[in-house]
């Protein structure tokens, strides 16, 4: 049983699930634990209106139970494969955040799903596959 | 009674605008109509809120000196804490202060956007353009010494909005000066005087919201737009009832019809514009610098000599100092209520937050318009409000005035989104909450879009003055009772800071 986690970036599409499905046999196979992270798009420099200021406390906390609710399904099947297994959700820049993450968890890899957007559209739009290749601090599997 | 007015002289109208050649110099347009009913209305308000007393010569307002009055003592009381403390405001902007965990959270920098995005609109260049047109060059130092001041008004305002705002059970955060006023000073002891103030702001609030929040931004979109379409001979001019009501549609799909695409379409644009504009105004400036030492040496001469200006010296201060407060809001309390929402356990960090915006709003933006209109000489060419500040930037780029016209539509739109909010909060104090009395405001707000569009500058600028004002009175007196808690939140704020209970984050 090592220390370090794998960490998996989970927004409960299909790839998020072959992905956790992906590191869930790695991680029975290593000995290891896997972080599921979730992490909500949220800048605090972005512009809201005066009613979304002050449905803002509110929306956030329904988001955030919505996001535990998709984790849910990943968590137990991860747990089946007697695979210890904790998460996380969170606001901000998904790039950032998982970099930040898998310092802190001391994670051995990070892996997620890709949504096979074109080549295009990742150029122009950004994708997180390409981010993490190009910033994570540990080894990025993409699993297509 | 009202609509078959309106459809029978919207016929006429129509007609003239058409057919220009038809239109003759006894036939009363329906803007006409609309102006001889509502002006003898706003002109007793009007009459009543700027109630004058002589001073060297000229007419004094006495509201104007109650907001520079109560600005001088809230920087005094709080020793010069706009000063003191800006570079503390911008760390907190910056979010240096904000826990990790608050992500998701109505963070400083946002609740600052949006209360912003309610301000800088058509004060920033109408309203200057009229300072500077009557009070002459020397008007801009008076509104700079004005949004000065006005920065510890709103940092007194909006550390109470926070702190007595409400936090409702169902997650919804609004507070704003009805709740500080009759929580705050119930809290004092003082139940009674504090409900009549706040349901006295209530109603002038609701008057701000239709008249500066609403007719004034309508009615200046309108004459931009008359301009850019070739001024009296456009196709459009004497039709601003249409216009307005264009305006009236698009403004009541987004609030009644809650259609969020429309807002997010002009939350993206309304910042590009005011990039747009801020840099359009410093290249006239930095092109023209050799004029600026020039223009600021008019800008002080005016503002001690007021030569040329009627009323002199007086004449300049006044309207320096309430273009500025008619434009950065401090001391009216509107900015209260966007700034109530931010996420934070420590009311006096979204004071700190909000006297920036009186800084970005009058000190920054209102001056560099005052500067452009100086520099390109059109002071004395007899245009008055927008259209001055658009044939000032039109001196340098021809294609500006088209530019200017976007912006001030949307200038204005965005505007009248936050203003329908603070009516609304406004409305709801008094009557409660409730679709079917929501739905009742935001009809009359759009009604107001078309009255606003209709008539002429000078019976709206002064109805919108006049309530946007109003809202002062109940919210200072207010303040006056409030500053000591204020003054407790702030030593038990930096008592935190040196105990090093609240540091940095970043």
């Amino acid at each position: 049983m090592t220390e370090q986690p794998i960490l998996v970036g989970y927004d409960g599409t299909d790839a998020a699930q072959r992905a956790a499905e992906f590191a869930g046999e790695r991680a029975a196979a290593i000995g290891c634990a896997v972080h599921l992270v979730f992490v909500l798009e949220w800048s605090p420099y972005s512009f809201l209106s005066t009613k979304e200021l002050e449905e803002r406390h509110q929306r956030r906390t329904e988001e955030l139970s919505r996001a535990e609710e998709t984790l849910k399904p990943a968590l137990e099947a991860l747990a089946k494969l007697k695979v210890p297994v904790t998460s996380e959700v969170r606001y901000g820049h998904s790039g950032e955040l998982i970099c930040a993450i898998a310092k802190d968890k001391n994670a051995s890899q990070i892996i997620l799903g890709r949504k096979g957007g074109s080549a295009l559209g990742a150029r122009l739009l950004g994708s997180l596959p390409l981010t993490l290749v190009q910033a994570s601090p540990v080894p990025v599997t993409v699993v297509p | 009674m009202f609509w078959k007015k309106t459809a029978a002289a919207s016929t006429v109208a129509f007609a003239s605008a058409v057919l220009p050649h038809v239109a003759t110099a006894q036939e009363v347009t329906l803007d006409e109509k609309i102006n001889q009913v509502v002006a003898p209305v706003s002109n007793v308000i009007a009459g009543f809120m700027f109630y004058s007393v002589p001073v060297a010569g000229t007419d004094f307002p006495l509201i104007v000196g109650w907001l520079v009055v109560a600005a001088t003592i809230f920087t005094l009381y709080f020793g010069f804490v706009q000063f003191r403390k800006f570079s503390h405001a911008i760390a907190l902007v910056k979010g240096d202060y904000s826990h990790p965990e608050d992500a998701g959270e109505v963070s400083h920098f946002q609740a600052l956007a949006t209360a912003l995005s309610g301000t800088v609109g058509l004060g920033n260049i109408a309203g200057v353009a009229v300072a500077v047109s009557i009070g002459g060059p020397g008007a801009t130092f008076w509104m700079i010494l004005a949004g000065l001041l006005g920065m510890a008004s709103k940092f007194t305002e909006c550390t109470l909005g926070v702190k007595y705002r409400n936090e409702y059970a169902d997650g919804r955060v609004s507070g704003g000066p009805m709740y500080y006023l009759s929580k705050g000073l119930a809290a004092k002891g003082k139940p009674g005087i504090g409900k009549v103030l706040a349901v006295v702001f209530s109603v002038c609030c609701i008057g701000g919201a239709v008249g500066g929040g609403n007719m004034f931004q309508s009615n200046q979109a309108f004459q931009q737009i008359v301009n850019v379409t070739g001024g009296p001979q456009s196709v459009l001019a004497g039709s601003g009832w249409l216009f307005g009501l264009v305006m009236a549609i698009i403004v009541g799909v987004v609030i009644i019809g809650g259609i969020k695409s429309i807002a997010k379409v002009t939350e993206k644009i309304v910042p590009l514009m005011a990039v747009i504009y801020v840099t359009a105004g410093m290249i006239i400036i930095i092109s023209n610098i050799t004029m600026v030492g020039d223009a600021f040496a008019q800008i002080f001469v005016g503002a001690f000599t007021g030569a040329g200006v009627a009323g002199g010296m007086i004449g300049a201060l006044i309207q320096g100092f309430k273009r500025a407060a008619f434009s950065n809001e401090a001391g009216i309390g509107s900015a209260a209520i966007a700034h109530a929402a931010v996420r934070t356990k420590e009311p006096v960090t979204e004071g700190y937050v909000a006297l920036l915006e009186p800084f970005i709003d009058t000190v920054v933006i209102c001056t560099m318009t005052a500067l452009v209109i100086t520099i390109s000489g059109e002071l004395n060419s007899g245009l008055t409000g927008v259209e001055l500040t658009s044939a000032a930037f039109a001196s340098a780029f021809t294609w500006f005035p088209l530019v200017l016209a976007l912006a001030v539509v949307l200038f204005a739109f965005s505007t009248m989104l936050s203003w329908s909010y603070y009516g609304l909060k406004a409305w709801t104090y008094l009557v409660g909450e409730g679709t079917g009395k929501e739905i009742v405001f935001k009809l009359f707000f759009c009604l107001c879009v078309i009255l606003g569009a209709s008539m002429n500058l000078g019976p709206v600028i002064d109805f919108s003055d006049s309530m946007i004002f109003a809202m002062a009175i109940p919210n200072i007196i207010g303040l006056y009772f409030l500053m000591p808690v204020v003054r407790a939140e702030i030593s038990q704020y930096w008592d935190k800071i040196d105990r090093g209970e609240i540091r940095k984050v970043k």
